[in-house]
């Protein structure tokens, strides 16, 4: 088999099935995708044993996520007037330029020269890194994960587990070329090493960077969780935290958080909890003696306000990024994450990219899904991803013309022929005379049915009418009977 | 119009004609699954945390200063960081002299910027209390304070946390309820030494902060 290296594809949203083409043929990432999510689907079901417990759990944190959204302007105020009071900047942004600016703004103030980063998903909306090295400041990930794939020039695979795509073999011959290092797979080792080198990069760096898992607007609180530690690190030691995030990251009640972050740790990694759960509510106060001097908020729009204005589709943003459709989506174990072409792989990717991106560019990702519906069965917040991903469907073939917009690029899969082809089959089903002289001819002409039928005989045989219909077939049974 | 006026606007237009939805937390969801009795907390706790690669001492208010003593020794380690103002910080200094002993105690008594390199570079372990533990989870709830600052907890290899048995909550919904209004400016829960398993989900420890994590629990506090 070929090996094809994965970051030879096009990672563009608009190649997402060329891109799943040439996955589907790279062994090793079959096989490491493979292992990584068995596992993640066997943790996730270890550490929620009672079904009650569980299930009640999942309705509670849809409920938190739903009332949260119902006023999610008001709470947005209420976390900024409590975060400035506090000390910390908010700053908002309705795109990602804009985001990137404020960054970029931030940093030059503060004549900063090296950024370290934390894990956060919205940065790489952002393609905050890039930005930051077009002006001449180094942006380097600290997360384990994202720093192997830094290393590599790739993107995340998963939002979790930025890496898992690669084996330890992989990792080791990506240290030796890039840094230097005597190859090795021993895992500890690898980490060791990297450990090393970061810590130094923590020392250096003027600005920290990181995401937010939950922001409560009760307290003003900025609630961050990882195993790792180089959260901790980039919020703590440099003089300036920038924590940049989308604006559902609101919840109302600090209480809500338990609930929520219960369903995250274990729904992700399988764990009761995580190492570290960081909560931020203000910036190094007079009588401290460490914590950044300056910390800043950014809130992020990016289109989600689009998906907000539809009460369905508003469902996508109770999305609190724990990966589990990801690692039980049949189609993304197969091709990984890269091959989506967007920030976000899998199913919550299929249902927030059209909305990032805007649905021309990314035309094939809701149909990407077999609608299997195992994604939606374990969604910690219960969001129907299969129920978004038909109704995505819907607004992909909808006349670009047809009014209301509900969303940016509606109709990019649109066809006047196809649009056609509908309205023919909805005569022939609804008008009786026509649907009996249509059976009749398909299967007095059945024998003729070409066995090639483009792209469907790719993978399945040519369908073969049956010699008569089944409504002639009940008749002459009935007619047996009398 | 300004990004945040942009964003508002858009959200409560798309809002308009409803209503915000009901509070719809449930206490009890999130408590009367994961309730103890005094003594399971203990060995919960200390099953969790053990099992995350901690190690977790059972020990007595006059018995621990002698434990941690020894557990430095044991591990040759001669430098600790210590917060001479509390009062653990100060019971582990006084048993120190009277030992004699030869451990150096460091204190965090200037800013981090006068002496990053130093903690960077030359101190092995630290000592810390805590607000307070968690049985549900296997965690300690850790307020940095200007006594024990942030990293202090972070940036040894070594951190060793005392916890008081009385301290630990059933979950952390109960511990929540205890925690300060306004919120402290940092606020920590921790449950185990640092760890990732982001090369081929192999666990491994010491990943970018402590790689040991040592909990004396004091029984009779
Ligand atoms: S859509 Fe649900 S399952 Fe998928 S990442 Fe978001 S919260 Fe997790």
């Amino acid at each position: 088999m070929s090996s094809q290296r994965i970051h030879t594809l096009d990672v563009t949203a608009q190649n997402l099935k060329s891109n799943a083409r040439l996955s589907l043929k790279d062994q090793q990432l079959r096989t490491n995708m493979r292992s990584a999510m068995d596992s993640l689907i066997s943790k996730r079901l270890i550490s929620m044993p009672d079904e009650d417990e569980r299930e009640n759990l999942r309705e509670l944190g849809n409920k938190i996520k739903a009332s949260a959204l119902s006023q999610l302007p008001d709470l947005l105020e209420q976390l900024e007037s409590n975060l400035t009071k506090q000390g910390i900047q908010v700053h908002w942004a309705s795109t990602t330029e804009e985001a990137n600016a404020i960054v970029l703004n931030i940093a030059q103030a503060r004549n900063a020269k090296q950024v370290i980063k934390g894990k956060s998903m919205v940065s790489e909306e952002m393609a905050m890194n890039e930005h930051l090295t077009e002006h001449g400041i180094e942006a380097l990930e600290s997360d384990m994960g994202e720093y192997i794939i830094q290393l590599d020039n790739e993107k995340p695979t998963h939002i979790i587990m930025p890496a898992i795509h690669k084996n330890a073999q992989q990792v080791g011959k990506l240290f030796e070329s890039r840094l230097a290092l005597p190859y090795t797979d021993d895992v500890d080792s690898l980490i060791q090493s990297a450990r090393s080198i970061l810590r130094e990069k923590f020392f250096q760096a003027d600005i920290g960077i990181s995401g937010v898992n939950f922001a409560v607007a009760e307290t003003g609180t900025l609630l961050l969780v990882e195993n790792e530690g180089n959260g901790r690190m980039s919020t703590t030691v440099p003089p300036v935290h920038i924590a940049v995030t989308g604006i559902e990251k609101v919840v109302a009640n600090l209480q809500d958080t338990v609930p929520l972050l219960s369903l995250l740790t274990r729904s992700a990694l399988g764990q009761g909890i995580t190492t570290y759960v960081n909560m931020i509510s203000a910036p190094r106060q007079p009588d401290e003696l460490d914590g950044p001097e300056e910390v800043h908020l950014v809130l992020l729009d990016n289109g989600r306000s689009q998906a907000f204005a539809d009460s369905e589709l508003r469902q996508t943003l109770n999305c609190i990024r724990c990966g589990a459709c990801m690692n039980h989506c049949p189609v993304y174990t197969r091709i990984g994450g890269q091959a989506y072409g967007t920030v976000y792989p899998g199913p919550i990717g299929k249902i927030i990219s059209p909305h990032l991106l805007g649905l021309e560019n990314t035309p094939d990702h809701p149909s990407a899904s077999s609608l299997c519906g195992a994604c939606g069965e374990v969604c910690p917040v219960k969001i129907p991803i299969p129920a978004l991903l038909r109704r995505l469907r819907e607004e992909n073939v909808k006349s670009p013309k047809q009014q209301p917009q509900i969303m940016a690029g509606q109709g990019s899969r649109y066809s006047n022929k196809e649009a056609l082809l509908w309205k023919g089959w909805q005569a022939f089903n609804t008008k009786p005379l026509l649907y009996k002289t249509g059976t009749f001819l398909a299967t007095r002409l059945g024998q003729f049915t070409p066995s090639k039928l483009g792209a469907w005989t790719q993978n399945h045989s040519a369908p073969k009418p049956a010699k008569r219909s089944l409504h002639e077939l009940a008749k002459k049974h009935l007619e047996k009977k009398s | 119009m300004s990004a945040r006026e942009k964003i508002l606007a858009s959200l409560r237009q798309s809002l308009e004609g409803t209503q915000p939805l009901a509070d719809p937390f449930d206490a009890s969801l999130v408590d009367k699954p994961w309730r103890y009795c005094p003594a399971e907390r203990v060995t919960r706790l200390k099953e969790l945390m053990t099992a995350v690669h901690s190690e977790v001492h059972l020990t007595r208010s006059a018995e621990w200063p002698q434990l941690l003593h020894e557990l430095l020794t044991q591990r040759q380690i001669n430098r600790l960081l210590t917060a001479p103002s509390t009062t653990h910080g100060q019971a582990f200094s006084a048993y120190c002299q009277i030992q004699d002993s030869s451990l150096k105690l460091l204190a965090y008594d200037r800013p981090i910027e006068e002496w990053k390199r130093e903690l960077f570079d030359d101190v092995p372990a630290s000592f810390t209390g805590t607000l307070a533990g968690i049985a549900a989870t296997g965690t300690l709830v850790v307020q940095p304070s200007p006594a024990e600052p942030r990293l202090m907890s972070l940036v040894p290899p070594l951190h060793i946390a005392l916890l008081k048995a009385s301290q630990i909550y059933d979950n952390l919904y109960q511990a929540q309820q205890a925690w300060p209004r306004p919120m402290p400016s940092n606020l920590l829960l921790i449950s185990g030494p640092s760890k990732t398993a982001d090369i081929e989900q192999v666990l491994a420890y010491g990943a970018h902060g402590p790689k040991d994590l040592i909990v004396l629990l004091v029984e009779d506090a």
